[in-house]
Order: structure tokens, then sequence, then C-alpha cells
């Protein structure tokens, strides 16, 4: 009886604690942040989207290699010897047209690991959270700034360039091939001579061996 | 028995019974959004705050018009006419219990001499409804909510009753009104209202077995065991959707004003005023007596966002073994206290 | 369920489904239930509704950098000592040495990060109990944890943070500051959760005496971490086989000692993991004054890693218990094969064991105790 008057009593006590502290959290200051109209600040480097400065991509595609759901898609054309791409801001010289250039934010991870592979640091997370889309294909971000005519036109330029490469180099292949059989007729020329002059002079040596 | 339906006025009828629906309904969603601004505060949150411009208040008005659009869905193997009629039954036995509560000094929906009583018998049925919505829908968390239910209902309505009778036993009436009329006055010490509350210290620990029979009886935390959420999913409701979800959690509002007035009746001077004659009047004794029964589901809705709940039976524990015993040996106490004073 | 009660009695028993939707499985786990009324007479867990295949992936990977970010999606709610974990074991194939600075700042993380997951365990526990608002109290202190882990990595909860040889990046310069604010008013409340929760004496009687996991049993089925501790045994990685600094570090272990009811119940379970808040705070707090301020947090190794051949298993002490890492090495750049021990998944196991007898409610308490994510259990 005792006991169970005790135990009522600890329990009293301990819900009229428990309900004092919660009436001071009543009366206290909410922590809630408003959403759509107070919107929370991220730190710079916060984690949230992908950002591509395609300006000053060399197209190394050491990003795509580093990602390990393989979300981000790189196409490349070598520019051709006409053009010149310049210089990317920290001094590498850009050798390729990025003719795509996709990210599928869809399947990223946030795992910032194609970010810290890249020479030059054009590839970096952005505090921008706010993107969700209806479509799921919108989440596929084009960073490439090449419009589809000049896409068209540098795969040509380059195919033409390359089918020039090419058949100088056939060109070259086929000089090449035919003064190495030019040198090798010549050369047998040569050694038939010699052997000639050899086949001369073997005898004598026999019989200079033999004398 | 003919003569006296034939008397029976049919607009005083439609009026008697619209004043406490429209109680009950404005209270509903005034008592649903404000848990849930209580809630909010207390939790360090805010609660609703879009709809409707200054903190949300119209957010459930919003609910409900989203609940009426529902679809409406009766699970396949479900008893289908139980399950559709369980949520009106219960929002019924809470409504019609409203009859006999006196709102005001100059209105009570009608004054019988029984009203105690009737207002028992007549919540006893929302046991009924609950079990009939467990078994209907033909779910098994629902039928173990259920059960767990009417096991509980029908514990705590013992030790509810044993400390109703200990007012009765103090007032010796059962009609709510005289019982109010008794406790009008400032006398105790000079100033205290006469409140049945303050009149005698065994009735104050009726109360605190009161109102923990009740916070039970309306199945809310530390006792809300038939719908615990964290265990049977929702218990009974679990089924519901739309409108007849709507219901349920109308007549559980309901029912939670209906017991907190009750006892804001019993022990609590009912509508009157706590300055004697300053501030009564028909309005005011309104007012007065809907501020101690909103008062009490303040104190209810605290109590459930400060503690967990108690396990089934533990639950059944306090009822048979501390409360009952303790009501009873209370009564005996009080009514000797009546006899020697 | 007709069925079983009209059976008039020969069929008692009825089996009912918790989960996988079900709100206090804490996630997708699927408990099926064979009760007598309320009364639990067996209880058989289904797992694999969360299965990633970590394990496969990771030898898919051809880089051991690449494994990071996906020993963080193991148990989400603590990333920092999965990634810990992991590091540590690559390191120690390469037999790598790391920079002051870097290992205080893991530690500190780790423990940070500790402190946050016993944070959402002691909520959930608290919330399959019904108590709503120490959770949502509990919430606000794990995002003070969240906000600084952010401004170091990035973000908020798989951080990918510690990386081979170093770190990812160097912690902000506020970091100090913040983590000895933290530390600061992180003490009074865990008073306030010891007055709200933990001596609540409704929260008590549903928690002493319940789950009783007899150290015994404990041993026979390796239990590790909290749940181990619970049951009075003094084991803790940390100090039984220290790893990274932590041997520098004086903290105790705090053990269950059945102050409210039998050894090694619920309860017990769950003020071990409050007591260890406090200890983890005094470990941040040396780690602190120890850590120097200026350094570099990355040591040099070549740009693709490649391990000797060989394997080694590594075990730290996650949050949950001991999480452990087995890595095979072939000598490629990938990993042959990677194994996690995950603690959630080891003390799952124990539930048939434990919960035999206990009432529906009851089993809430008890997966509630064992602090299981289900990440992490089905990998
Ligand atoms: S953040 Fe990670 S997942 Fe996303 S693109 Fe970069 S490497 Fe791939
Ligand atoms: S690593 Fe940088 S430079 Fe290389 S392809 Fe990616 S974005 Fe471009």
């Amino acid at each position: 009886m005792v006991e169970a008057f005790k135990n009522s009593w600890i329990t009293f006590k301990s819900i009229f604690i428990g309900m004092g502290i919660t009436i001071r959290h009543f009366f206290g200051k909410s922590v809630t942040l408003q959403y759509p109209d107070e919107r929370p600040v991220l730190p710079n480097n916060a984690r949230a989207k992908l950002y591509v400065n395609i300006d000053d991509c060399i197209g190394c595609n050491l990003c795509a290699r580093a990602c390990p759901v393989n979300c981000i898609y790189i196409d490349t054309v070598p520019s051709t010897s006409d053009v010149d791409l310049g210089k990317t801001s920290t001094g590498n010289p850009k050798r390729f047209w990025l003719t795509r250039f996709d990210i599928d934010m869809a399947k990223c991870m946030y795992c910032d690991l194609c970010v810290h592979p890249c020479p030059t640091n054009c590839i970096y997370m952005v505090s921008e959270y706010e993107y969700s889309e209806f479509n799921r294909t919108n989440l596929i971000y084009h960073f490439s700034n090449l419009e589809p005519a000049m896409v068209a036109e540098v795969k040509e330029k380059a195919a033409n360039e390359a089918a020039e490469k090419q058949r100088q180099r056939e060109e070259m292949m086929r000089k090449k091939a035919e003064e190495a059989k030019m040198k090798q007729i010549e050369a047998k020329k040569q050694a038939e001579e010699k052997n000639d002059g050899e086949k001369g002079s073997e005898p004598s040596k026999k019989e200079n061996g033999d004398s | 028995m003919t003569q006296y339906l034939l008397n029976i006025n049919p607009i005083a009828i439609l009026v008697h019974a619209a004043i406490p629906l429209t109680i009950i309904l404005v209270y509903a969603l005034v008592a649903i959004w404000a848990e849930r601004k209580v809630a909010g505060f207390i939790q360090d949150r805010l609660g609703p705050m879009r709809v409707g411009g200054w903190h949300g208040w119209a957010q459930s008005i919003a609910d409900l018009l989203k609940l009426i659009q529902k679809e409406d869905i009766i699970p396949a193997d479900s008893s289908r006419f139980l399950f559709k009629f369980a949520p009106f039954m219960m929002f019924a036995a809470s409504y019609a219990a409203f009859a006999v509560i006196p709102f005001s000094s100059s209105y009570i929906g009608s004054n019988i001499n029984i009203g105690v009583f009737y207002l028992l018998a007549v919540t006893s049925v929302l046991t009924l409804s609950i079990i009939m919505a467990g078994w209907a829908s033909n779910n098994k968390w629902s039928l173990l909510g259920g059960m767990r239910s009417a096991a509980q209902l029908v514990s705590y309505e013992v030790p509810t009753i044993a400390t109703v009778l200990t007012v009765i036993v103090v007032t010796g009436s059962l009609n709510l009104m005289t019982i109010t009329e008794m406790q009008s006055g400032n006398d105790i010490l000079g100033f205290l209202p006469n409140w049945l509350i303050f009149q005698n210290p065994f009735l104050l620990v009726a109360f605190v077995i009161f109102f923990i029979s009740i916070l039970a009886e309306s199945h809310r935390v530390p006792f809300d065991l038939p719908e615990s959420e964290s265990e049977l999913v929702a218990g009974y409701q679990t089924e519901y959707s739309g409108m007849r979800w709507a219901m349920f959690m109308l007549a559980e509002y309901a029912d939670m004003l209906l017991l907190s007035l009750l006892g804001a009746t019993l022990f609590f001077g009912g509508w009157n005023s706590p300055f004697g004659e300053f501030m009564s009047g028909p309005f005011w004794s309104f007012f007065w007596f809907m501020l101690k029964g909103l008062l009490l589901v303040f104190v209810m809705m605290w109590i459930r966002w400060t503690l967990p709940r108690y396990r089934v039976d533990q639950l059944m524990y306090i009822c048979w073994s501390i409360l009952i015993p303790l009501s009873f040996i209370n009564l005996v106490l009080v009514a000797l206290w009546e006899v020697i004073f | 369920m007709i069925e079983a009660i009209t059976d008039s009695g020969e069929r008692r028993e009825m089996t009912i489904n918790m989960g996988p939707q079900h709100p206090s499985t804490h996630g997708v786990l699927r408990l099926e239930l064979v009760l007598d009324g309320e009364v639990v007479k067996h209880v058989k867990p289904h797992i694999g509704y969360l299965h990633r295949c970590f394990e496969k992936y990771a030898e898919q990977m051809d880089d051991y950098a690449k494994v990071i970010p996906y020993t963080d999606r193991m148990d989400y709610v603590s990333a920092m000592n999965q990634e810990h974990g992991y590091v540590l074991a690559v390191e120690r194939m390469l037999e790598l040495e790391v920079p002051e600075r870097v290992e205080y700042i893991r530690v500190i993380m780790a423990e940070l990060q500790r402190i946050a997951s016993h944070l959402l365990g002691i909520g959930a526990f608290g919330l399959d109990l019904g108590a709503f608002t120490p959770f949502l109290y509990l919430f606000i202190e794990r995002e003070k944890i969240l906000d600084i882990f952010e401004k170091a990595s990035g973000a908020r909860l798989l951080y990918n943070y510690m990386a081979v040889a170093g770190l990812m990046r160097d912690v902000h310069p506020e970091f100090k500051d913040e983590v000895a604010d933290f530390v600061k008013t992180f003490r009074p409340k865990i008073k306030e959760l010891d007055d709200l929760l933990s001596y609540n004496k409704i929260f008590v009687r549903r928690t002493a005496n319940i789950g009783v996991l007899p150290v015994k049993v404990a041993l026979n089925y390796a239990a590790s971490g909290p749940v181990l501790r619970g049951s009075g045994f003094k084991w803790d990685l940390r100090k039984n086989d220290p790893y990274s600094i932590y041997d520098r570090f004086d903290f105790d272990i705090p053990v269950g000692s059945g102050e409210m009811g039998s050894l090694g119940d619920c309860w017990d379970r769950y003020i071990v993991r409050v007591k260890e808040m406090e200890q983890s705070l005094r470990i941040i707090e040396q780690a602190l004054d120890g850590m120097p301020d200026e350094g570099d947090v990355m040591a040099a190794i070549p740009k693709r890693i490649r391990p000797k051949e060989g394997e080694l298993y590594v075990r730290t002490e996650s949050p949950r218990g001991e999480l452990g890492y087995y890595i095979v090495s072939d000598k490629s750049a990938s990993p042959f094969r990677v194994k996690a021990r995950a603690p959630s998944f080891v003390h799952l196991s124990m539930l048939p064991a434990i919960s035999k007898g206990a009432l529906i409610a009851d089993i809430v308490a008890i997966v509630g105790s064992i602090d299981i994510v289900l990440g992490e259990v089905d990998r």
C-alpha cells in the first residue's frame, strides 16, 4: 500500500517535471524556418548542385572517370589546326571541342569526387538547392555551349581534318613504304653487288687460306 | 404518448439539436487547429502557418474540405454495413450526450432529472462503435485496437462513475443544472467560489481520479492505446479514410469536450463565474463554462505532448488496482466528511 | 482473421505482419509476429527491403576512394563513423601515416556523429513509446551538429568527408569555436532529456524489465556497442582495441547497471546511449585542446592507390557497435572484396531471442532499444 502510494507520488512528480519543461518550451522561441518565405543560407561550400564552367574545361575526362555512378557524359572532338581554342583561365591550353557535356543530376549522389581531380577547377558544387523538376529528363544538365550546327560543323571539320590527316598519313606511309622498298631494292642491289664482289674474291681468299 | 408527441414543436427540436451541433463543429475545427498549434509551440515549432493568414487559422477547414473530397474506400472483405455505420454511431453517441450539458444559466438541451446517468449511459455506446469499427474493418491491427479500446473504456467507466458518485453524494442530485446551481456564490474562506472542488479535500482527490479516467475514456496520451500509432498503426481507424475518418476525429474531439465539460460542471461550478455576481448572466455564463471546459482540454493536450504512453497491461493495472479501490475509498471518505461537517 | 476469432478456441494464435510499412519499424523492416491475444509467441524478422549491393558495388569500383560514398549510405545516420572505419582500413592496408591534424579532426567528427546518431536513436525510441516531444527537442540539437558538418563538408547527411590518407577538405576556420559552443550548450540539454524522458516514471515502466538481454546471450550473439554495454559488459573498441588516436583520450565506458529493473533491459540500453553522449563530449573537448591549428589535411599518396596483395579486417566502434571492414586486395586499383560487418544486422538477429513472451508494445520498445538502421542491416 505504502509502496503503491510512493510509486504514484514518484509518477506524479515526474509527470509534473516533464510538464514543466514542456510548458517552458511552449512559451519559448520556435526554431522553425518558414521555408518559402525565409530561406536557409547554405554555406558557400555546400554541395547542392554541380556547375561546370565550360569555358575552362579542357575535356580531359578526369571528372567522368572519377564518378562512381557514371553520371557525367563527355564527348569531345579534337580541334582542327586552323582554330586555336585558346587557353583556360588557369593557363592550360584547350585542345578539344566539347560537343557534349551532360551531367545527370538525378543520378548524381553529390559525393564531390568529380570536383577534386579537375586540373582547371572548372567543375564545382554550388549551393543552389531549389531545382526540382516535374520531368526527370530536365535534370540532365547540358553544359556544352556549342550549337547543334556548330557541333556538326566541328565534327565535319574534325572528320575532314582527320580524313586529311589520315590521307596524309597514308601518303606518308605510302611514301615511306616506297622509300623503304627502294631502299630495300637498293640494299639488295648493293648486297648483290657486294656478294658478287665477294664471290669473286672468295676463291682467292680460299686460295689464300689454302696457301 | 401520442399526445406527448403531438405537443412537440418541430422548430424547437431543430433549434435544440442545432445549438450543440454548432458548438461541437466549431469547437472541433478550433480544437484540431489548436491541438496542432499547442503541439507546435511545445515542440519549438510553429504548427500550421499557411492557410488563411494569421497563424494558419483556416487549416482545419482546408483539411475538412480535403477529407470531403477523398475517395471513400471500403475494404473488400469488410463487413460493409457495420464499417460504414460505426463512425456515425460514434459521433451520435457523444453528440446525444450534449443534450444534458448546461451550457449557460439559461440554456440546457434537456433539463432531465437523471442527466448524469443519461450522459454516462449514452457515452458507453462509444465503446460499441469502436469495437464495431475494429471488427468490421477486417484488419488485424484494427481488431487489436478495437479489443484494446473495449477493455479500456469498460474498465475506466468504473472509476469515472465512482467519482461522479462522490459528487452526487455531496449534491444529492443527478440533474446537471441543479448541480451547477448549487455551486454558485463565493462563500468559501470568504472569497473562493462555492465550487465543489474547494468544498471538500476529498473531492479534490476525486477530481484527480476523474481526470485520469476521462483521459483514458477519451483515449488521450498516456492512455491512447486504441490508436497508438507506433504500435497498432492507427488502431481501429486503420482502414478508414476520407469523411468517415473525419467523423471519428470529430467524435473523438467531441468526446474530449464532453468529458471536460462534465468535469467543469461537476467540480468547477459549471457556468458560474469565478467572481460571484460580477460577469454573470446568460452570455457570460456560457463564456465561463466554455473557458473552464477548454482549459481542461488544453491540459489534456499539454499532457499529450509531454508523456509517453502506458502499455496495455499497465493501463489495466492502474485502473483495477489503483483507481477503482481509491475511488471507492474516496467515496466513503467524502460521505463521512459530509456527515461530519 | 475471422477464422481466428470464430474457431472457438481451437486456433488461438494470430499471425500478424508488422511492417514493412509500419510506423515504428525504423525503415523497412518486416516482422512476422505470432500472437496469442497481445502476447507475442514468436517473432521473425524479414530483411532485405533496402538491399543495395554495397559489397558488390565496392568490387565494381575501379578505385578505393570511390567506395567511400557507398559506405556513407550503409548506416546513413552515422555516415562519418562508417567512413572512418573504411578509410582506416584502407590506410592500414597501405601502411600509411596520416597527419596529426587529420586524426584529430576525424575523431571530433566521429564523436559528433556519434552524438547525432544517439540523439536520433534515443528520440526515435521515445517516439516508439509515444513521447513525441523529446524526439523533436533532440532533433534541434542534432540539427546543430549537422550544421557544423555542413559547413565543414558541404553535405548534411552523406558527407564523403574522410578520404584515404586525409580529408576531402579542410574544416572551416570557425570550426573549433562552433564545436566548443555546441559542447557547452549541449550539456544542459542532456539534463533536460533526463527530466523529460529518461527518468519519467511512465517511460521507465515501459522500458524496465523489457527485452532483457543477459550478458551471456549477448556474447553468444556477438552483440557489441551499446547493446552489449547495456548488458553490463565493459567492451568498447575505442578502449579495448584503440584505433586512430583514441588511446590519447580519457573517457569512461558507461555500462548498464540494472538500475531501474533487471540488467540488460531496454532502459539500460537506452541510458548507456545517454551517458555515452556525455563521454563523447569529453572526448571532443580533449580533442579540441589537442588539435593543431595549422597543417595539411592530406598525406601524400599516389593518385591511384594499389595496396599490397593481402587481406585485413579493421574494426571500429560505430554508434551502433562493432563496425568491421574486411578488405581483400589483389594488388589492382579496385578492391577484390569488401565485406562490412554491420552491428545492426547482428543485433537484429537477437530479436527473436529477447522478445519471447513480450507484448506488441514491447516489441516496439525492443526494436527501438537495439537501435537498428535498416540501411546497415540490408546494405
Ligand atoms: S558529385 Fe559524385 S556522383 Fe555527382 S557527378 Fe560528381 S562524382 Fe558523380
Ligand atoms: S575534369 Fe575538369 S577539365 Fe577535365 S573534363 Fe572534367 S570538367 Fe573538364
